[in-house]
């Protein structure tokens, strides 16, 4: 048997545009990309609010926050599985097995990694800001939009972490997607089931392209941070 | 305030099209979701059924792959239209029980006893199954098992206590992976693994592995399609799915199973041949 070399059959998937190969690629990052705003939304300002006020229980909210960044995908995808599942809560919407599920469950493991950083971020910059956001005469709550994006280059970061986390974790989307060709197969289940079937330097070079994906991801974030620090100054 | 508006006003659009574009893959075509097993789509004989069957019918299907163990689970909570598996038992218990309306046979295969070509426990000199599970037992000589309770794991265990013996100890590992993980798992450590023909012959990362025992009657691997019960499950598309149970099991259907091979070599033969 021969087996091909995993870099030039990564670069002949991405040269031939395999259309199979583009539209596993385009769900992946639609899942992701959207599991990670959705968190974003609510963790970002969330993190601020626990930063910013003190109420009986924050203490454990947040070791809960985050112990849950280390929530495993597989046990997020047995939840969501069993709230959309016929039998389950949810069941009557009839999503289980579709992208929007994949969506629900990813954006449950990246919400408590983006809150819980966002959280110590915005803690941090509001001892140094406190004086200063109270002279002005703004409350706290007023003072939420400006802190986040004082903290908007650190914060990047936070969501990027989010943005990892999605797009590196197969537990979850496999069980609540199911891997279906053309309709939940996203990168990391097509790894998983091609590394299953014992075609090991396909598995690898669509390793190879994920990995080349998050890092284009990675790079544009870092770019627009430092144009925006520029911006500052 | 220093937060950009228009970053703000952009915000639920995002979320629009985010959503939109991610709902937008469920919608117009009907389609029934088919809880299979990891053997068959691995095999890649969905995608040389499939693609006849919505041509004729308007009809996608959506295979969802598992063990069958929890392919069953799929079915008695009512998560998919319709099953092909093969655990017989199992099968005709799940249509006893009123979650599947029937079961028929469409297709089978047989197992395989797959091992390093050096053949420790000389299972290739046995004359039964039985005699090739008690020589690698009394070799001790490393096993894989599946452990996942699939339709391949519950027939291993179903061969061993047929045979009368209590796999246990170092040499018998449970591994509970799929079977193409397990087949790379039993390559890395030299080990022998029960497989099914139509994952080996699909299986490209063999190694030192090869067939060391096959033929024994008790090696038979059957596969049922079971539509499930809209009476139970009432938003089960019982129309379609029952479209799809006829038409695997017709001339059609079954014309194609048998036409699927790799190199030459047929993995499944419809049962309507026997």
């Amino acid at each position: 048997m021969n087996s091909p070399d995993p870099f030039s059959l990564a670069l002949s998937l991405i040269a031939t545009r395999d259309p199979t190969l583009w539209s596993i690629v385009q769900l992946s990052l639609q899942v992701s990309l959207t599991a990670v705003l959705l968190a974003s939304l609510i963790a970002l300002p969330l993190g601020a609010l626990i930063a910013l006020f003190r109420f009986p229980g924050r203490g454990v909210v947040i070791t809960l926050l985050n112990a849950l960044m280390g929530l495993p995908p597989v046990v997020a995808g047995l939840i969501v599985y069993l709230s959309l599942s016929r039998a389950g809560p949810l069941g009557q919407f009839g999503l289980l097995f579709t992208p929007t599920a994949m969506v629900i469950a990813q954006t449950l493991l990246v919400l408590p990694i983006v809150a819980a950083l966002t959280r110590q971020a915005i803690e941090d910059l509001w001892e140094e800001y406190r004086e200063q956001l109270r002279s002005l005469g703004s409350g706290r709550i007023r003072a939420i939009p400006t802190l986040l994006w004082d903290a908007r280059i650190t914060l990047t970061t936070v969501v990027l972490a989010g943005f990892g986390r999605a797009s590196a974790e197969v537990g979850a989307v496999l069980i609540v997607g199911g891997n279906i060709e053309g309709v939940t197969r996203v990168m990391t289940t097509a790894i998983a089931l091609e590394t299953s079937r014992g075609d090991l330097p396909l598995a690898l070079a669509l390793g190879l392209i994920l990995l080349t994906l998050v890092a284009v991801i990675n790079g544009t974030a870092y770019l627009l941070g430092q144009a925006s620090s520029r911006h500052m100054q | 305030m220093r937060f950009p508006r228009w970053l703000l006003r952009a915000l639920p659009l995002f979320v629009v099209v985010g959503m939109g574009s991610t709902a937008q893959v469920a919608a117009d075509t009907p389609f029934i979701t088919l809880a299979s097993t990891t053997s068959t789509e691995q095999s890649g004989l969905f995608r040389h059924l499939i693609p006849s069957f919505t041509e004729r019918t308007g009809i996608q299907v959506r295979v969802v792959a598992v063990g069958t163990g929890q392919a069953f689970t799929i079915g008695r909570r009512g998560d998919a239209d319709v099953l092909l598996v093969h655990h017989r038992k199992g099968e005709e218990a799940l249509v006893a029980n009123g979650f599947g309306t029937e079961r028929r046979e469409v297709m089978y295969n047989d197992f395989l006893l797959i091992g390093p070509g050096s053949d420790p426990a000389d299972v290739s000199e046995a004359a039964t199954i039985t005699e090739a599970l008690t020589r690698i037992l009394e070799s001790q000589a490393p096993f894989t098992s599946r452990g996942d309770d699939s339709g391949t794991h519950r027939r291993e265990l179903e061969l061993w206590e047929q045979a009368g013996l209590n796999p246990d100890g170092r040499w018998y590992r449970e591994l509970g992976s799929g079977m193409g993980s397990t087949l790379n798992t039993a390559g890395a450590m030299n080990a022998y693994v029960l497989a099914d023909r139509g994952t080996w012959l699909s299986f490209r990362n063999r190694q030192e592995l090869e067939v060391l025992f096959e033929g024994d009657p008790l090696l038979f691997n059957p596969y049922g399609s079971i539509p499930l019960n809209p009476e139970r499950f009432p938003w089960i598309k019982a129309d379609l799915a029952w479209q799809w149970h006829e038409w695997i099991t017709s001339t059609e259907g079954q014309e194609l199973i048998g036409s699927h091979a790799i190199e030459g070599a047929t993995l499944f033969f419809p049962s309507m041949e026997r």
